[in-house]
C-alpha cells in the first residue's frame, strides 16, 4: 500500500507495533517459544513474526498443545507452515498425557479437553524451559482479554493475578522475571477481529478450509451449531442438519460451534464480519459459555 | 482511510463517561448484541436502575462483585474513515497511575465535563496529566447539555473558565464541543438544537484529526533493538539493525553517528520483509544497513551527525509514582529507555505536584503512590536522550525494581 504524507495505514500499524514487541522479547529472553495452533489469529501471528526476523530465520521454536480433538485440516496445515519456515515443531500432547495416567478425562456428556490443555501446556513450559510464550489472544475477544497486559506476567504456577499486572506505558516492557516464572505475550493485543481478516487478504495467508463456508452434517446444541463427527455425537432429540456452515474460531471440536455462512472466500468473510452483532467468542465457544468469569477462571489457572 | 487513532479517555459514572462511549460503539455498530444481552442480563439481575454500560469491559470477577473498575479496558471501534482504539481508566483512586498508563500512548484525551457543574477538580487533573504525557490532542465534552437546554452561555463560560486554566498547561490542540450523550446530540452528527455551534461533532471531529505530524519528523533517532545477521549461505555477508524508527525520517545515503561510540557512517539501504524502502519514518519498524562494519550493539542509538541526542549519566525526570513503597533519594532503581537497560541512583527528590493546584511542594524528600514530583537520577552508564517535550519516544523511562522485577513508575525526561 503506497505511503504518503508520512502517514502509515493502521494495519502497518499494528504490524509495526507487533514487529517490535518480537524483537524485544528474542532480544531480552533467553528461551522464547510461539504458541502455534493452526488457527486465523495463530497464522497471522506467524506472519508478523517472520517479517520481525526475516531475512533470518525465526529464532525461536513453535508449541502447540494437541488436544487430541483437533481438526484433521488444522493438523495438516500446523506441520506443513513448520516445514516450510524451517523451524523446529514442539507439540505438547493431552492424549500423551491421558495415556500415561498424568490426566484423568473428564468423561460426562458435554465436558471437553479445554481444561486438560492447561497442565501440558505449562508442562510443556518447563521441560522445555520457556521463559516466554507468544499468543495470539486478541483485546477484542474476550472482556477477561481485555484487560491483559502484551506482557502477561505468569508465576511458578503459571497463574495470572489481573489484579496485579505491571503498568505497561509508551512501548516500554518490562520483561524482568525470576527463573521459574515466565510471561505470556501477546503481539496482537490491539488487533480486532476484522483486522485479522484484512491481514489475511492483504498478505493472501492460507487459512484451513473449516474457516470457509462448506456443507457439514450439523445439529444444534445449546443455541450453537455442533458439527457430526466421531467426538460430537447428537443426542436424542437433536435433529442432524446439513447446513452451509464455516467456523469462525478454531479449538477443540467439542466445544467449537460453527455459524450459518456462505461465505466461501477472504472477502466474503470480511464483508460478513464487519456487518456480524454477534462476538466470535459468544457465537462458537461453549468454554467461555459456562459462566460470565468462564475465561478468567481459566486463565488464572494458567490458560491462555 | 486515515491513521489509527488512540484515544485516552478517563472519569467516574456520573459525569456520562460510560454513556458517551457506549452511544460511540452503539452508533459506530461496534457493540455487538451478545456483549449488550450479556450487560443487560447483569444490570437487571444486580438491580440497577438502567444498562450499565461499564459491565462491557469490567469483566474481572473483583470488579462485577464491587461494581468498580480495576484497570484499564482497551475498546477498539471503527468507522468506514478509521480505526480507534480507547484506553478508558478508572476514575477512583488509583486513577493517575491509570490515567498515566493510558495517556502515554494516547494521541487524543477525551474529558468530559457536566454542563450544570463546569469544571470540577477531575477536569483539571485530567487535563494536567494529559498535559504532563504531552497528548497532543485534548477534546473537552460538555456533556449533559439537554439539561441546560442548549444554552449557549453555558457552553462559552465553560469553554472560557477551561482555556484559562489550560493556558498554564502546555496543551497544544483543544477542541470544545456541546453534546448530550444521553440524547446523541453532536455525538455522531451535528445537532439541531445547538444552531450557534459551528464546530464538528465528536465522531467526525476524531474522524477527521490529522495525527501523522504530531511525531518527531525532524530529528533522527533510530534505537538497535536486535541485530540481523542470517549466518546463512546465501546470505553469509548480511548484517542489518532492526528497531522501530523513534524520529525523524531515515533515508539510504544520509550520513549517520552510532551513539555513545560516536562511530561514523552512511545508510546504506533499509530494509523489510516487504522488499526495500526508500525512506523511514515513526513508528515504522525496519532494518537499516550501513555502509561500514561497525561494531554496533542492543542499545545503542544511530543519529546524524548533525543532530544528536544528549548523552549522558545525570538526568532530570518528572515522574509518576505507581507503587506503595515511597521513592526516597539515593534509591537504586533499574532503567529501561528505548532498547537499553541500566541501573540508577536517585540523586534528587526535588518536589512534589499538587495535581489539583498544580502548586510545587518543594519540603518533600520523598514520592509517594500516585504522586507526581521531579527527581534527578545518576545512570550507570549514558543513556541518548531527549526532553520528551521534544520526543515520547526518546524521552521517557522505566523505573524497574531491581529485586522484584516490578514497575514502580513511569519518567518523563525533562
Amino acid at each position: 500500500m503506497p505511503v504518503t504524507g508520512y502517514e502509515l495505514t493502521h494495519l502497518q500499524m499494528l504490524e509495526a507495533e507487533a514487529i517490535h514487541i518480537f524483537r524485544e522479547v528474542a532480544a531480552e529472553f533467553e528461551r522464547p517459544a510461539l504458541l502455534f495452533s493452526g488457527g486465523k489469529d495463530s497464522i497471522v501471528m506467524l506472519r508478523v513474526a517472520e517479517k520481525a526476523f526475516w531475512p533470518a530465520k525465526l529464532p525461536f521454536p513453535l508449541l502447540h498443545i494437541d488436544t487430541g480433538h483437533n481438526f484433521d485440516e488444522v493438523l495438516a496445515f500446523r506441520d506443513r507452515r513448520a516445514t516450510e519456515l524451517g523451524a523446529r515443531l514442539v507439540v505438547g500432547s493431552v492424549q500423551a498425557a491421558i495415556d500415561g495416567g498424568e490426566l484423568t478425562e473428564d468423561t460426562r456428556p458435554g465436558a471437553s479437553r479445554n481444561q486438560l490443555q492447561t497442565p501440558v501446556l505449562l508442562d510443556s513450559i518447563t521441560d522445555n524451559r520457556f521463559d516466554a510464550v507468544f499468543g495470539g489472544a486478541r483485546r477484542d475477544e474476550e472482556k477477561a482479554r481485555a484487560k491483559e497486559r502484551v506482557y502477561s506476567f505468569r508465576d511458578e504456577f503459571g497463574q495470572w493475578d489481573p489484579k496485579n499486572q505491571r503498568p505497561e506505558l509508551w512501548s516500554l516492557y518490562n520483561g524482568r522475571h525470576r527463573p521459574g516464572e515466565h510471561i505470556r505475550v501477546f503481539p496482537l493485543s490491539n488487533w480486532t477481529e476484522l483486522d485479522i481478516w484484512r491481514y489475511i487478504a492483504q498478505e493472501r495467508l492460507e487459512i484451513p478450509s473449516i474457516y470457509y463456508a462448506h456443507s457439514r452434517e450439523t445439529f444444534e446444541r445449546d443455541g450453537m451449531l455442533l458439527a457430526v463427527t466421531p467426538l460430537t455425537q447428537p443426542r436424542v432429540g437433536e435433529a442432524v442438519v446439513p447446513r452451509q456452515v464455516r467456523y469462525r474460531t478454531v479449538g477443540d471440536i467439542t466445544c467449537t460451534g460453527a455459524v450459518e455462512s456462505t461465505a466461501a472466500t477472504v472477502d466474503e468473510v470480511i464483508a460478513e464480519v464487519a456487518a456480524t452483532r454477534i462476538t466470535e467468542r459468544g457465537a462458537t465457544r461453549a468454554d467461555d459459555r459456562v459462566s460470565e468469569a468462564a475465561m478468567e477462571d481459566r486463565k488464572r489457572e494458567g490458560y491462555f | 482511510m486515515a491513521e489509527l487513532l488512540r484515544v485516552a479517555t478517563a472519569g467516574s459514572v456520573d459525569d456520562g463517561k460510560s454513556t458517551l462511549i457506549g452511544r460511540l460503539l452503539y452508533d459506530t455498530k461496534s457493540l455487538f448484541t451478545d456483549q449488550l444481552a450479556a450487560v443487560e442480563r447483569t444490570s437487571r439481575e444486580r438491580g440497577d436502575g438502567y444498562v450499565d454500560l461499564a459491565l462491557l469491559t469490567d469483566g474481572l470477577r473483583a470488579e462485577r462483585e464491587q461494581g468498580i473498575t480495576i484497570d484499564v479496558a482497551y475498546r477498539y471501534f471503527a468507522t468506514p474513515r478509521r480505526t480507534f482504539i480507547l484506553a478508558d481508566t478508572p476514575g477512583h483512586v488509583q486513577y493517575t497511575r491509570n490515567m498515566v498508563t493510558g495517556a502515554s500512548t494516547a494521541d487524543l484525551a477525551l474529558l468530559l465535563v457536566d454542563a450544570r457543574k463546569g469544571i470540577v477538580e477531575q477536569t483539571r487533573r485530567h487535563a494536567f496529566l494529559a498535559s504532563l504525557l504531552r497528548v497532543p490532542h485534548l477534546v473537552l465534552c460538555v456533556n449533559k447539555m439537554d439539561l441546560v437546554d442548549f444554552d449557549r452561555e453555558v457552553f462559552e463560560k465553560i469553554k472560557e473558565d477551561f482555556r484559562r486554566f489550560a493556558a498554564k498547561l502546555e496543551i497544544v490542540d483543544v477542541a470544545t464541543i456541546p453534546v448530550s450523550a444521553l440524547t446523541g446530540d453532536n455525538v455522531v452528527s451535528r445537532s439541531p438544537s445547538t444552531p450557534w455551534y459551528d464546530g464538528s461533532s465528536l465522531l467526525h471531529h476524531l474522524e477527521e484529526l490529522h495525527i501523522a505530524s504530531d511525531r518527531n519528523l525532524i530529528d533522527v533517532r533510530f534505537p538497535v533493538q536486535w541485530v540481523v545477521r542470517p549466518r546463512s549461505e546465501e546470505l553469509h555477508d548480511y548484517r542489518g539493525y532492526a528497531g522501530q524508527v523513534a524520529g525523524g525520517v531515515i533515508k539510504p545515503g544520509d550520513d549517520v553517528i552510532v551513539l555513545p561510540s560516536g562511530l561514523t557512517s552512511r545508510v546504506a539501504g533499509i530494509d523489510t520483509y516487504d522488499g526495500p524502502v526508500d525512506e523511514a519514518f515513526p513508528p515504522m519498524s525496519v532494518i537499516v544497513r550501513l555502509e561500514d562494519d561497525l561494531d554496533v550493539s542492543r542499545g545503542d542509538m544511530i543519529a546524524r551527525p548533525n543532530n544528536q541526542p544528549t548523552v549522558g549519566q545525570d538526568l532530570h525526570l518528572m515522574v509518576s509514582w505507581m507503587v506503595d513503597a515511597p521513592l526516597r533519594r539515593r534509591a537504586r532503581v533499574g532503567i529501561k529507555h528505548t532498547t537499553r537497560s541500566v541501573r540508577a541512583m536517585v540523586t534528587d527528590v526535588s518536589y512534589r505536584v499538587d495535581i489539583d493546584t498544580l502548586h510545587r511542594d518543594e519540603t518533600v524528600d520523598s514520592l509517594g503512590l500516585n504522586d507526581i514530583g521531579r527527581i534527578a537520577l545518576r545512570t550507570t552508564s549514558p543513556l541518548c536522550y531527549d526532553p520528551y517535550r521534544r520526543n515520547r519516544n526518546t524521552g521517557s523511562v522505566l523505573l524497574i525494581d531491581e529485586v522484584s522485577g516490578t514497575t514502580l513508575g513511569a519518567g518523563m525526561i525533562l
